[in-house]
């Protein structure tokens, strides 16, 4: 179980080991979560290591103690910002300046604001990023997977061709394109306004072709290391392809199908520079955009709603992400390695 | 699109059953009994798949249908030819790679390949704010822009009518005729008001001000004959063009002072002295673009200098992140160290912090006057963190660096656990200090591991918008050029800033060839990635 909570990263001959861990971590039941925060936050059962005297103090100190010290440093420096915006987020004053006194007066008046403000409205803008972002991550997983399987289990001229091709393409950000995409998304609106230029519909889809090539890879990889003879087995028993790939694929790899999914979840949250492009209607824009313009310019004003609203969009990402910390990290690197 | 895929994958199968497929494995299997797979659902898949293909068929028709209307054959064209390859991908036995891989590759194909293809080409144009559309609408445009009252002409009485968000004039003629019309159809007569138009009331005319005063009817056919503008919802005027446009010539004709504006080939009109019309219109206009960004020091000087430091912000930046990743995984990697898993969740929290916020956030603390840092850290001090040009791109390195270690921090520590324990004991046997075993061996065996990551990081960072643009938005501005470029822009935010960005003027073509620019730049950094990694040859 300890190699399993480690996040594990590196070697090529690691990668399969990382992923055979994700597998049966997931595979094992629902209360990976659980069992991910236990182990974390448990105590380790060793005898506490008492300085008896100087002499072992020093000891202690040079083996173990300078080590405290330093993470104690790190985390400090990790956590005051985030301590600093939560308390700007409760300060009724509201204004940069009044913020600096850390948790002084503490008032919901900020939150309050974001939801009654009509000139802010960002139960509209987290809507909007919730939609967005769920459609995104389902309709990716769902076509990354069914790419991935062809990929991985089925043999045709230029499949190697669109390996590489894919392995290149996630090179290039899509962000590149911007101009290009706008344009295009122009035209689109000519001819289908409900998918063109200011619709969630077409950020959507723009959102789909920029992550196919990297998570069809990432769960390429993945797929190869589910043994073939399962779905053989299958295939014996009379099994079509498409059953192979609901009922015993899709379960089998279901650790990379969360990753990809939260990935793309948490990484479409926070694109800023399509969207602004896309969504020009102040309702149908994303948190993103929304607390950007909120500060850039009357920063010192809006800082207090400002932070209300950074606080209410970054708790269930930072939630999300601490849960799955070591399944994100490990699929970060079998991604950027392969 | 995904349930449709969904749908007829679940057909392809039954398909399967009764051919054998000669792309695949499946056909081949000697073993493979399709009688068993002959079942209704079969039936209920053929049914659903032949319903979503129907639908996307009729979407496409109606597409193709419009776009031939507005004369875009080649889009139309296109259209027609990928529909008729998805059908056949779906209703031909067998192809089974293909029905899997079709959904996935059309948006890839449309939304990452094509679109790159398309920078290239508007690389070659002049498209932006000054010139976004055809000459039609440029000549159109410039017409409804230059009009003024014509003197002394009678008032026409009005009622503003609406209908959804379109506006128009019910206009009552001098001789007691009605006439309607909007903004793109000239007044015709009419006998009352038109069906689903409502007549907007006093409170509404104020309500919809600037849209009223938008409302802008031509008169006739003839877009010299001038249009019938309102300011109030109640009384029209006739305002004409002081710039006449001549069909034949092809020519702008001030009717004041006599100046004729040609069309001078760069999609403009220009007079004599060398004065443009706006807007312009789209045109082809070679390797202007190419060739501004390296002659025009207005640019160029800039963009040196942007290139330099996107190198140098990628490169510092993947270096302190690992470095301070590298150092905490090292102090925390302690067999027997106490609290060490609770320090761990702490250290990497500002890595699970959206990164869009932490620009947002980090730019607040550090404002100059009013700012956490300078305000309540150092005392009071005045320090120009993002003001100026040195501070600024140190502090975006700080700010990407509290964002960054952490992955580090998660990756190194993921690395060390995974050294082999019996070559760190054959050192140990050997003799070597706790030093030497590390310098000599962990690290070596680490960088191996960890390497592939930095490159990836380095290409991560090299188009690291949010934080960039986040914290500084590029500023602050380089002093020597019009355009709004910075200190601290790396190429990818000058792009966007060029493109979208506020002062001096949006221009698509500059900005579609800087991005081909930073396209060349990225295919050799991955020329380099893969040769390192040697990925492209493990593809099997």
């Amino acid at each position: 179980m300890s190699e399993n909570t480690e996040p594990t990263a590196g070697t090529r001959r690691e990668r399969t080991a990382t992923q055979g861990a994700v597998l049966g971590a997931f595979g094992g039941a629902g209360v990976v979560e659980g069992e991910l925060m236990g182990e974390a936050l448990k105590t380790e059962h060793r005898p506490p290591v008492i300085p008896q005297n100087r002499q072992s103090f020093r000891k202690w100190f040079a083996d173990k103690g300078w080590r405290h010290i330093v993470a104690w440093l790190a985390i400090i420096f990790a956590l005051f910002p985030l301590l600093y915006i939560l308390s700007a987020s409760l300060n009724p004053i509201g204004t940069l300046t009044g913020s600096n006194q850390l948790f002084s007066s503490i008032s919901t008046t900020n939150y309050e604001r974001l939801f009654n403000d009509p000139a802010v409205p960002y139960g509209a803008w987290y809507i909007n990023t919730l939609i967005i972002a769920t459609v995104t991550s389902v309709a990716t997983v769902f076509l990354c997977a069914l790419g991935a399987y062809a990929f991985s289990r089925m043999r045709f001229r230029g499949r190697r061709f669109g390996l590489a091709t894919l392995l290149v393409l996630q090179m290039f950000p899509q962000l590149l394109a911007i101009t290009a995409i706008f344009l295009l998304m122009i035209q689109i609106s000519d001819v289908f306004p409900a998918i063109g230029l200011g619709t969630h519909a077409g950020l959507i889809m723009i959102y789909l072709g920029g992550a196919l090539g990297v998570n069809i890879f990432l769960m390429y990889g993945f797929f190869n290391t589910i043994p073939p003879a399962l779905d053989e087995a299958a295939k014996i028993d009379g099994a079509g392809h498409a059953r192979v790939f609901f009922t015993i694929m899709l379960p089998l790899v279901t650790p990379i199908l969360i990753v990809v999914g939260l990935l793309t979840f948490i990484g479409t949250i926070g694109e800023f520079a399509i969207a602004s492009v896309i969504l020009t209607d102040p309702n149908q824009q994303t948190v993103a955009i929304g607390l950007f313009q909120l500060v850039s310019g009357f920063q010192s004003q809006n800082w207090g709603i400002f932070s209300a609203g950074a606080i209410l969009a970054a708790l269930p990402v930072m939630v999300i992400f601490l849960f799955s910390q070591k399944y994100i990290a490990g699929g970060l690197v079998s991604g950027s390695v392969k | 699109m995904a349930t449709a895929d969904q749908g007829t994958v679940n057909e392809g199968s039954a398909k399967q059953s009764t051919t054998a497929a000669p792309a695949n494995r499946w056909g081949d299997d000697p073993l493979f009994k399709p009688k068993k797979r002959l079942t209704s659902g079969g039936l209920l898949a053929l049914l659903v798949k032949v319903i979503l293909l129907g639908i996307i068929d009729a979407v496409a028709i109606l597409a193709v249908y419009i776009l031939v209307g507005k004369g875009d054959w080649i889009a139309a064209g296109v259209l027609v030819i990928v529909v008729a390859l998805v059908n056949f991908v779906y209703l031909r036995p067998g192809l089974l790679p293909g029905k899997y891989l079709t959904p996935g590759l059309f948006f890839l194909a449309i939304f990452q390949i094509f679109v790159i293809v398309y920078t290239a080409f508007i690389a070659f144009t002049n498209a932006g704010d000054a010139h976004n559309s055809t000459k039609e609408d440029a000549i159109a445009q410039i017409i409804s822009t230059s009009q003024d009252r014509v003197p002394d002409s009678p008032s026409y009485t009005v009622q503003v009518l609406k209908q959804g968000d379109q506006f128009g004039l019910l206009v009552a003629e001098p001789g007691g005729d009605l006439s309607f019309g909007t903004n793109e159809q000239p007044l015709e007569e009419v006998n009352g008001p038109p069906d689903g138009w409502d007549e907007l009331n006093l409170n509404q005319i104020i309500r919809f001000q600037d849209e009223v005063l938008a409302v802008n009817v031509p008169i006739s056919d003839d877009i010299n004959d001038g249009t019938l503008r309102t300011s109030d919802g109640q009384n029209a005027f006739v305002f004409t063009s002081s710039l006449e446009y001549d069909e034949s010539a092809d020519t702008f004709t001030d009717a004041e002072t006599g100046v004729v504006y040609v069309d001078d080939g760069e999609g403009n009109f220009r007079a004599e002295n060398g004065e443009t019309l706006t807007p312009g219109w789209r045109v082809f206009i070679g390797l202007d673009n190419f060739a501004s960004v390296f002659t025009n020091e207005q640019i160029r000087d800039p963009l040196l200098r942007v290139t330099i430091w996107t190198f140098v912000f990628a490169a510092l930046s993947t270096l302190v992140c690992f470095a301070f990743g590298l150092f905490l995984a090292i102090v925390l990697n302690h067999p027997t160290l106490r609290g060490k898993k609770v320090y761990r969740i702490l250290v990497i929290l500002p890595y699970a912090f959206p990164a869009y916020l932490t620009g947002l956030v980090w730019a607040g603390m550090l404002n100059q006057e009013f700012g956490y840092i300078n305000e309540v850290l150092l005392n009071g001090a005045s320090i120009p963190w993002l003001a100026d040009p040195w501070l600024a791109r140190f502090s975006v390195i700080f700010v990407n660096m509290w964002l960054g270690y952490g992955y580090m921090f998660l990756v190194c520590t993921g690395a060390l656990q995974s050294l082999p324990d019996d070559i760190v004991e054959a050192g140990k046997v050997d003799g070597a200090s706790a030093w030497r075993i590390f310098r000599s061996i962990k690290m070596p065996l680490l960088f191996v591991a960890v390497a592939p990551l930095l490159i990836a990081t380095f290409a991560y960072n090299f188009n690291n918008f949010g934080v960039i643009y986040m914290l500084t938005r590029g500023n602050p501005r380089f002093t020597d050029t019009t355009l709004d470029i910075g200190a601290t822009d790396i190429m990818i935010t000058m792009v966007y800033k060029v493109a979208f960005g506020g002062g001096g003027g949006r221009d698509l073509g500059l900005a579609s060839a800087l991005s081909i620019l930073i396209f060349i730049i990225v295919t050799v950094v991955a020329i380099v990635s893969f040769r390192q990694t040697k990925a492209l040859e493990d593809i099997n």
